[in-house]
Formats: structure tokens, sequence, C-alpha cells
């Protein structure tokens, strides 16, 4: 079922930004999450990290931030590089500085500052440049005009769309090269789903960010990134571009919805997921 | 009228050192969520260090020896943040906020007695080069004046300049607000490079310079011995009070608790025969946790519906 790399249409030439390798990630100490999951990303590319709840995704990411340690998590195996360099044993505050950032699922604003000082946080590491952080300011602003209108509101009194916006905006303040983004369009509605990815699809063509997403809304998803990958128990069970991903038979009947031969009963589809194992 | 307002500015006063203590906890509390039971031997431990070094210079350097012994106990206590830090929190990171708690009571005991084993355990002196006798304020308003006493007026104009200043800190430094970024949420701090370890360090510096300044206003008053580590006990309702997480909180609480005490024991004593000061400030924190369990300024859950 893998397409290769290059007859998806993706840049084999250059070497990726981002390359995870075989990684293997265990949860207090006993828990395998993560059984050998390789992914690479290529610079400037949005690529998705597709599955269901518990399939792996937010691990994915969480294991290239580093911040699994903070949730007692490790990797055991594996490496992951990028820009050529190993990064494993890296702190977040070093992977933000070498421009890696995340925006975690579920958004995490600070609840009790304004939206101005939660992007404010974002440019913690470039310290007292003053003059680059008031510009950074304005461009979020011009990205997201509906938050320089909350700006002195309390991120946590602000609609979920709007905690979403803050939380992209917070990390594009650390000037990133490449953004992580877990589940942008949990809780939200599905127009307003469509608003945060065109601003992460500009994001990506005008700032140049690179961009690993791990999301449900397989459907969206697949239509604004390049190349996605599709996680399942904690393997990668099948890759390809995004249009030969949308339009495979397994992927639409498993998350686009689309049933090809008829409807079937749920106990069937469980049975015939059963007896059928993807790859491996 | 008089001894009524003379009563309420004495408590006043005291709620203000009340206050410096309580601050120490809010500082910690505010950006690591944790509760640290430490704060009062902290106290302790920076009054001991100043006095003695203080006693011991004081001989050869006269009034010099008093800035010095300052500094240098300013530098004993981010010495020790950054041995708790290190030794301590540094190991414990990601653990729940009770295992930091625990770590909190030991790091107590260990400042109790490490204080009293390399400084000494007598009663000591600090001094702050100020007039014993009590100041007479408004002796023109009032026959006699209020009665009022020199170190608990300087302790009120000190603890005044540490609120503003740390108020400014917090609310317009880039550091302050990583500080209350990481107090809402850990991982999320994380998540955009701020660096919880160098967080830590400053609060605990921070949180030891403030033991030192009420260490000093106490041990100056009071002498300096173990029993100003129980000061801290005071702090408790002055928390409940002004909030866990409010600086002014700590302050408006700490006067409250202080008016409050000395006016109860003078005006409703004696109808309990006397003796109320000890635990009244207990009783109204009770109250108070019952009606309004964020404290007065404490910040509010914010739970979206």
């Amino acid at each position: 079922m893998t397409l290769a790399p290059s007859q998806a249409g993706q840049a084999e030439t250059a070497p990726p930004l981002l390359s995870v390798t075989n990684i293997e990630v265990i949860y207090n100490h006993v828990i395998l999450v993560l059984k050998g999951v390789s992914l690479s990303v290529p610079e400037g590319g949005i690529v998705a990290l597709l599955g269901a709840n518990g399939a792996g995704k937010s691990t994915t990411l969480k294991s290239i931030s580093n911040l699994l340690r903070v949730e007692r998590g490790e990797v055991t195996k594996g490496s992951i590089t990028y820009g050529g360099e190993r990064i494993d044993q890296l702190t977040p505050n070093e992977l933000v500085r070498r421009g890696v950032i995340q925006v975690m699922e579920g958004r995490h604003c600070f609840g009790h500052l304004t939206v101005e000082e939660n992007l404010l946080t974002g440019a913690f590491i470039h310290g007292g440049k003053r003059r680059q952080i008031a510009e950074d300011l304005e461009k979020v602003y011009a990205y997201f005009p509906r938050l320089k209108e909350r700006r002195s509101s309390q991120a946590g009194y602000t609609s979920g769309g709007e905690q979403q916006m803050t939380a992209i905006g917070r990390a594009l303040m650390s000037r990133p090269k490449m953004i992580l983004l877990d589940e942008p369009s949990m809780g939200l509605a599905p127009q307003l789903v469509e608003q945060i990815f065109e601003i992460v699809k500009s994001i990506n063509e005008q700032e140049g960010v690179t961009i690993l997403l791990a999301e449900q809304n397989t459907n969206v998803a697949l239509r604004y990134a390049r190349y996605g990958y599709i996680l399942e128990s904690g393997r990668v069970v099948m890759e390809g571009a995004a249009d030969t991903l949308r339009n495979n038979e397994d992927v639409k009947e498993f998350y686009l919805g689309l049933g090809g031969e008829g409807r079937r009963s749920f106990r069937d589809v469980k049975q015939y997921r059963r007896r059928k194992r993807w790859l491996g | 009228m008089g001894p009524f307002l003379e009563v309420l500015l004495g408590g006043l006063l005291t709620g203000v050192l009340y206050s410096l203590v309580a601050l120490g906890f809010v500082l910690i509390f505010k950006a690591s969520g944790v509760f640290n039971f430490a704060q009062g031997a902290m106290v302790l431990f920076a009054a001991l260090s100043m006095a003695r070094l203080q006693e011991w210079m004081a001989p050869t350097l006269g009034w010099v020896a008093f800035p010095v012994a300052l500094t240098l106990s300013a530098l004993i206590m981010m010495a020790l943040a950054f041995a708790i830090e290190r030794l301590v929190l540094r190991q414990l990171i990601n653990q729940e906020g009770i295992i930091l708690f625990m770590a909190t009571i030991g790091i107590t005991f260990f400042l109790d007695g490490f204080g009293q084993t390399i400084w000494g355990s007598d009663i000591y002196e600090i001094d702050l080069f100020l007039s014993k006798d009590p100041i007479f304020l408004f002796e023109d308003v009032f026959p006699g004046g209020l009665l009022v006493d020199p170190y608990e007026l300087m302790a009120a104009v000190i603890a005044g300049i540490l609120v503003a200043v740390l108020a400014v800190f917090f609310q317009k430094t880039r550091v302050g607000r990583a500080l209350r970024a990481v107090a809402d949420d850990h991982q999320a701090a994380q998540s955009v490079g701020i660096p919880l370890n160098y967080i830590w360090l400053i609060v605990w510096t921070v949180a030891g310079l403030v033991a030192l300044v009420a260490g000093m206003m106490w041990g100056a008053k009071l002498g300096v011995q173990f029993s100003i580590a129980l000061v801290a006990l005071k702090a408790l309702p002055v928390l409940i009070l002004g909030g866990f997480t409010s600086v002014p909180g700590a302050i408006i609480g700490g006067l409250i608790i202080g008016a409050g005490e000395k006016l109860a024991e003078v005006y409703v004593g004696s109808m309990f025969g006397g003796g109320i000061e000890n635990w009244f400030a207990y009783v109204l924190a009770l109250a108070f946790l019952l009606f309004r369990p964020q404290g007065l300024f404490g910040e509010r859950i914010i739970e979206r519906v």
C-alpha cells in the first residue's frame, strides 16, 4: 500500500527538514504508545498526520518537540533529526530557539493573561529585541485581525476559535521555521476550521514555515496538506501524497466516511477491520 | 476615638509584617503552583544569617557591617534558591503538586536544623539603627497622640516599596509575564520556549529576598530566634483572605488579619476571658473559606461553559 515518495510527487532530491526514524515511545516505563513511527517533512511543506483517537498523532508531535517528558513519556528507540542534527535530547527551549515550536492540542492558552500578553510570551526567547517583537506582533494581528480586537481580554474568557488563533499567533511570535500543529480543528465550527486552515496555509506560503499537522478531521487536513501519513495504534499504516490518499478506497471508507459499496452495519465494519491488517 | 485608632494602627502595622511573610508564599505559589511550606524556615534562616553576620562584623566595621551583612545574606539566599532548584525541584519536575509540597516540608526541617547548626540557636539581635522609643503621631489631633513603634512604621514603608516593585515586575516585564504564564500552564509555557528551571530559580530567589526582608523586620522586633519560623503560620490566614495568587491580596489580607486580631482582642476578647488574638485570625480565615474560597483577590478559576 505504501506509495513511494517519488511517485507521490515529493521532492526527493533535497534532504528533508525533519526526519523521524523508527521511534518507539513508552509512557511511564510500561505503556508502549508508538511502535516504530517513521516520517519525513520537506522544508516548506505541509504534512498531515492522520488517524483516530489514540493512534499516536499527538505523541509523535510531542516526541519531536520534546514535551513528552512532562507526561513521563520517553523515546526509547529510533532517532529524530532536524536540519541534519539529532534533536532527541534537546529541551523544548533549545528546540524553540532552533525554530521548532508546537501548538498543543486543546490550545493551552494562558487563561489569566490577556490575548496580547499570550502572544508576547511566544517571543520569550527573543529577549529584549523590542522592535522585532513589535513588528512580529503587528504581523500576527495582520493574520488574525480578530485577535487585535480582543487584545486586552483575558484569554480564558475568549472563544475556542480565538484561543486557537492566540495559540497559533503565540507560536508565530517565536519566528519559527517549523510549527507542529496539533489538532487545530478540535471543538470548532466547520466554518472556523476552514478559516484557520486558510490562515495556516498562508503562513506556510508567506512565511515559509514548514507545518507538521496532526488532525482527526481527515477531509480538511488532506485538502490543505501536500502529503499525509496515517497512523493506527502506534504505527504508520499508510502514507502518500494528499491527492492519492484522498482517492484511496480504504481512506475513503475509514477516514472520509464515504462508503464505497453500499452501507454496512457497524458490526461488519469492525470485523472487516479486524481481518484486514494494513501493512505492518 | 484615640485608643481605637491606636489599636487599629498597631494592628495594621503588625499586619504589614504578616504580609511580608505571605508575599513569599504568593510568589512561589503563583509561579509554580507549589505551596512552599519552607517559607517560614527561609525567613528564620535569612534572619539568622543577617543577625550573626552583622554581630560578627560590627566590632570592626561599625555601621558598615549592616549593608555588608545585608548583601552577604542576600547572596546566601540566592545560593539557597539555586541549591533548592538544582537538588530538589529539578529532580521532581513533572511530579504531582502534593509531592512538591512534601519536598518543601523536608526543606523546612532541613533549614530549621541546618540554620541553627551553623548560626547557633540563641536569641540574636539585628540592629536597624532605629530608636527604640515609640513615636507619637497626630499629637495635635488627639490628646496624647497615637503611639507607634518605629520598627513597624519602617516595615510598612519597606513593604509598600516591595509590593510596588513586585507589581511592576509581574505586570510589565518579560520575565514577570513568563512567570505568570508558567503559573497558568507549565506545559504550554515550556512549549513556547520558556525554560521552567530558569523561572523557578528566579521565583525562589525573589522569595528568598522577600524572606530576608521579612526576617530582618521580625528579627529586629522580636529578636532572632526559632519562633520566627512560626510567624509563617500566621501567613496562612492572610493567604486565605487575600488569595494565594495575589500580591496586593497578601498585603490587604495581612492588614485585615493584623487589625482584626488586635481589635478583636481589645473589644471582643474580654467576653472570652482574653487571649483570642492567637486564634481569631484562623476563625476569620475559616469563615472566609466558606464564602469566598479564592480569597479577596485570588484569581478566579476560569471555566468556560
